[in-house]
Parts: C-alpha cells; structure tokens; sequence
C-alpha cells in the first residue's frame, strides 16, 4: 500500500472551491514536484495534508498509512510523520526555538515509542543537524522565528525536518525568497534527508528548485485540478514554455500583462 | 440606609475596642476612621470604582485583626512621611487601613547606600473559622542615590480580607525597583494601594504581579519630579469567577519626565478584569514623555476585561502615547505548533505563557523571576490537563 493516497480531494475556503478533485499518490522514497501559477491551490493543498482548520474538506479521502488522515488532529498527523515546511513560516515571540523544538520532538519519539531525549542529547542533535544547514546556533535561544530574517525562516524550516525525521514531508514553497546561496543549502538540507523510508511533496512555483532537489514525479497544478503528470523532464519543458505553453493561465503573468 | 450604618457600626466596633495608641498616632487613626464614616465604601455609581463592586466586602462582618502586640514606636523620620503621600480624604480604603494602623514594616535605605539582596516583605494571612480583616501598611523611604529591591508579597488561606496601603519616597537619584506579588487564596479580598512620590532624577519600577483572590483592586500611584523616569509594569492572571481592577495613576507634576507603563491580561473562565490608565500631565510638566500599554488575551467567551486610559494633559510640548489591545490565541500559531506534534492543550498553555513572558522577563530579582515561571507554567499546565 502507497504511504498517502488522496482521492478525489475537494477542499474550500469560505464558500470558494479551491480544490476541485485531487488525486495523487506517493509511495516511500519518492520526491513528487507540485508545480502551478499563483492561486493554483498548490499551498492549499499543502495545509489541507497538514490539517489546517481554515480549510473545509467537502469530498474525497487521503488515506495516510492505513490511516484516515483527514479524520486526524493536525498533531496526531505531525506525530504519525507527516510534516509541513511552511510558505510563511509563524513567528512566536515568548516561546524559544529550543523549548518548542525539544517539546515537539519529544512528544513526536514517545508517539514512536522512543525515549525522550534528555537537554544533552537534544542538544547534540541539533548541533549536528545545524551544522548541515550551515545555521547560527544563537538562533536557538531566539523565540521562534521572531526577528528571523526570509531566509533564516526557510531554513529553520527544514532545520526542522532534520530533527523531527518526517515519514511525509511538504514543502511549500521552501525556495520563495530564497539567494541562490541560501537555495543551495536548504536544498542541500533537503537532499540530506532524502531515503528510502520517506516521501517528499514539494510545492513550488519555479523550476529553478528542482534544480536542486530532483524530483521522481512532477504534476501541474491548475484551478484546483492536477492538469498534467510526467516524471523530472515536465518540470523543464515548463521552464522552456511557461504554463501559459500548457495552456494555463498564471495569475501573476496575467497580472503583468494587465 | 441601615444597611451602611450597619456596615459601619461593625467598623466601629472594632475601631473603639483598639488599644489606645501614641497621641499622634491616635489623632491619625480617629481623623481617617471619621473620614471613613463620611465616605463609607464606594459602589459602582462612584467613577472611580465603576467596574467592581465591594458590596461583598461591605456586607461581610470581619473579625478583627489578630496583632496581638503593642503599637510599635515609629523612628521620628518615618512620622513624618506617614500617611503623608497616601491620602485618604477621597478614599474609603485607605482611611480604613489608616483608621486601624497599628503595625507598620518600615524601610529606611540611608543616602547612597546600595543594597544589593532583594529585600522580602511578606504577609501571609492566616486562615480561620470567621473571616479575618488586616490592615497591612508599609513605608518605604529611599535616600537619595540609594538603590534597592523591594518585593511586597501577600498570601493567605481560607476567607479573609486584606486591606493594604503602601507609600514608597524615592529621594532624588535614586534607584528603586518595587514588586507586589499579589497570591492570595482564592477565597480572599484584597485591596492594596500603593503611593510612591518620586524624587528628581529618581529611576522607579513599579511591577504589579496579581495572581490570587477572588475579588481583588490593586492600585499604583506614581508623583514623578524633574527628570524622573518611571516603569509601572503589571501583569493579571483571572479565571473562574476571579474579579481583578488594576487601577494606575502616574502624575508628571514636572518637566522632562518619563514614564513607560506595560500592563498584561490573561483572562479565562467567566472571570472579569479592569484596566484603568490615568496619566497626568501638569502645566509645568513640559517635554514629558509618556507611554502606556494595556493588552489581553481572553481565553474564553465568557470573561470580560474593561479597559480605559484616562489622559488629563494640560502641557503642551508632551509626547503621550496610549493603546490598548483585546485579543484571542492567534490560529497560525496555535496551528504551527499543532503541525509540529504539539498538542491542542500544549499549544495553548505554551502561547499563553508566551504571552505573559515579557513581563516576567522584566522581572529583575532572579529568584522572583524563577518563582514566577515556575508558578506560571504550574497554572497554564494545569488548566491544559
């Protein structure tokens, strides 16, 4: 059985339909690309896996190993290994970047059945996992995300990901606002924890990403639709001819048309 | 009308069967107790008290205060302070604690010493089968370039009603950093009225920590001089059908004061909370700088905070500033720390926490500041199990 297996996913906000019939499926170790324009329900898609309340699923199911994982809490799904790289990742004044990592990871291994670990072993852990992601480690002691700079956010994302050791992980949009510079390491972070044991969605409106983590599967997301599946090579023959060659409308494009 | 003389009359009672004190003492005591019989406790028609009804209070007939020792013998300085900077011709409950003054815990930090250990005062009320009434007062008197920590901390068991009056003088250039740590039970009344007359150049904090009580005002008020810089810091914490008044009044009677307040709500449960912000600018007091701050997070749909900045500015080259905020848990973040694994009750307690965080942060006594977290995180965890 595939690790996630959406079908037929319909999702709204308010009373407009964003996702209008989803159906995808990844098995462990494959990195599928979902790419499409602005408004496309790329994100939407990303939060609804997660368990974002702002959205309402009206149809369709996504069964998550064996599970239903829209019948989940979102921290019932972080625990079963799924995990969310956010677009806009919250800053939390009050609340320091090591506490709340150690009280996720801890709660996520007793959900494994693993000890929980106690200030020095977390510790190295994170120093470890830092170091990859090439991060400040006065960045710890700092509230979560506050003050942090675009870039810092990302990769404190993925720093993330590096310590929890997601089964399914989603990265939306990880690459918006990101130096090429800073691209190479997150992507390098990302790379890092590709393995057999883990599926990787990332969601992004720009091939030059998957330049760097490449992915098994790329599908083309429009007005809430998979319009388009191909393996790696789809993601250059957009960069060649935009969605617009795929006959799909970007709202950013049209927008600067306009 | 015979139930305020009926109020009263047990007041009296307790007034008459007082052992006889010092003449000037005794002259103090009988004009505060008359002019607690011409007031009688306030109600909510009176502006000053709109929000919080004492009438528990007025109707409870309170046994009287425990202290069985003999009026103790004020230094001559501290006579002359007395009852000097907490006036009680427009307030009921100051009269009262001056009506029954008996004890007073008096501090006296000499010109330029530095006193580097917090110094603790604590009343703790001891619970009895009838509920209890005490008069706690403090004076608090700061030389000149002196500098200390005070920590003022009221608790208590059972039902009991503490009516407590503080005045601080902080002498020109001095540093003083004052906390009141309000725990009392649950069942308990307290009023607590602090006075601090700031000398020039004096750098005062006053921090405000109201945890406990059931029906609870506390009040600080602040006269700032030539260049005074003063803090007022508060943070409240109410749940279940706890009613707390925080009533503040920072008074610039001179030019190129400062004064930066921050008070914090935390409310729950049916639980109600009063943030009342005066500031006053007098003519004199030109090129003032003044800030105030009133936020809270109401956690559930039922607890209501009243909040109101009450600026009388009569400069003209002042900057004043004033905002207040009413807010719920923010859902992005309750929702990153879910997707994190955290769970719903976790996230909450950890946001509200955060919340309170930097007004703890403020805190500068580092024991208080350990206590504090600790009895914080006890109470956010305890409402998330």
């Amino acid at each position: 059985m595939a690790l996630l297996e959406i079908t037929d996913l319909h999702a709204t906000v308010g009373d407009r339909e964003i996702l209008k019939g989803i159906s995808l499926t990844v098995d462990s170790g494959e990195v599928h690309a979902i790419m499409g324009p602005n408004g496309s329900g790329k994100s939407t898609l990303a939060q609804v896996l997660a368990g974002r309340e702002l959205y309402a699923v009206t149809g369709g199911q996504v069964i998550y190993d064996g599970q239903d994982l829209l019948a989940m809490a979102p921290e019932d799904r972080a625990r079963a290994g799924i995990f969310l790289a956010f677009q806009y990742p919250v800053e939390i004044p009050g609340v320091s970047n090591m506490y709340f990592l150690k009280a996720a990871l801890n709660t996520i291994r007793k959900h494994r059945g693993l000890a929980e670990l106690d200030a020095m072993d977390f510790l190295e852990l994170v120093r470890d996992r830092m170091k990859v992601l090439d991060m400040d480690q006065a960045l710890l002691n700092r509230p979560v995300n506050a003050g942090f700079s675009g870039g810092e956010k990302k990769r404190n994302e993925i720093f993330q990901m590096a310590v929890l050791e997601p089964r399914l992980a989603i990265l939306d949009e990880t690459d918006s606002g990101l130096d090429i510079d800073a691209l190479r390491t997150v992507a390098g972070g990302v790379n890092a924890l590709r393995s057999p044991e883990r599926a990787m969605i990332v969601v992004t409106h720009y091939q030059r990403l998957l330049n760097y983590i490449v992915p098994d599967y790329v599908h083309v997301l429009a007005e809430g639709r998979i319009v388009k599946s191909g393996g790696k090579e789809l993601a250059l023959e957009l960069e060649e001819s935009g969605y617009a060659g795929l006959g799909i409308l970007d709202e950013e494009e049209a927008v600067g048309k306009a | 009308m015979t139930a305020v003389a009926e109020q009263i009359g047990n007041w009296l009672e307790s007034f008459t069967r007082q052992q006889p004190a010092a003449p000037w003492l005794q002259q103090l005591r009988e004009a505060a107790f008359q002019r607690f019989v011409e007031l009688g406790f306030p109600t909510t028609h009176d502006e000053e008290w709109r929000f919080t009804n004492v009438a528990p209070i007025a109707r409870t007939n309170f046994v009287g205060h425990a202290l069985a020792c003999p009026p103790n013998s004020l230094p001559p300085e501290a006579q002359q302070h007395l009852a000097k900077h907490a006036a009680f011709d427009h307030h009921a409950f100051v009269a009262l604690n001056t009506a029954f003054l008996q004890d007073v815990t008096y501090i006296h930090i000499p010109r330029g010493q530095v006193v580097e250990q917090p110094i603790q005062i604590v009343y703790e009320a001891a619970g009895g089968a009838e509920p209890a009434v005490a008069h706690p007062r403090t004076l608090i008197v700061v030389g000149a370039d002196a500098q200390c920590s005070i920590v003022e901390t009221y608790s208590g068991a059972g039902s009991y009603f503490t009516n407590a009056v503080t005045e601080i003088v902080a002498g020109s250039g001095s540093v003083v950093d004052h906390y009141k740590v309000q725990l009392e039970s649950p069942a308990a009344f307290h009023v607590g009225a602090m006075f601090a007359s700031l000398g020039r150049s004096a750098n005062f904090t006053a921090s405000s920590i109201s945890l406990g009580g059931a029906l609870v005002r506390n009040e600080v008020s602040v006269v700032l001089s030539e260049g005074t810089e003063a803090t007022l810091n508060g943070l409240y914490l109410v749940n279940g059908s706890q009613h707390v008044d925080n009533h503040t009044s920072i008074d610039h009677a001179k030019p190129h004061g400062t004064s930066h307040e921050l008070y914090k709500g935390i409310l729950d449960g049916k639980a109600s909370a009063v943030f009342n912000g005066r500031i006053i600018v007098r003519k004199d007091a030109q090129k003032t700088d003044s800030k105030q701050t009133n936020k809270n997070l109401v956690l559930s749909d039922e607890a209501v905070i009243d909040t109101k900045p009450e600026l009388q500015i009569f400069a003209d080259d002042v900057r004043c500033t004033h905002g207040a905020t009413i807010g719920q848990l923010d859902a992005e973040s309750m929702f990153y720390l879910q997707s994190r694994g955290i769970g719903k009750q976790d996230a909450r307690s950890l946001l509200t926490y955060a919340f309170a965080q930097d007004i703890i942060d403020r805190v500068k006594v580092p024991s208080l500041k350990d206590s504090l977290e600790r009895i914080l995180f006890e109470k956010f965890h305890e409402r998330a199990h």
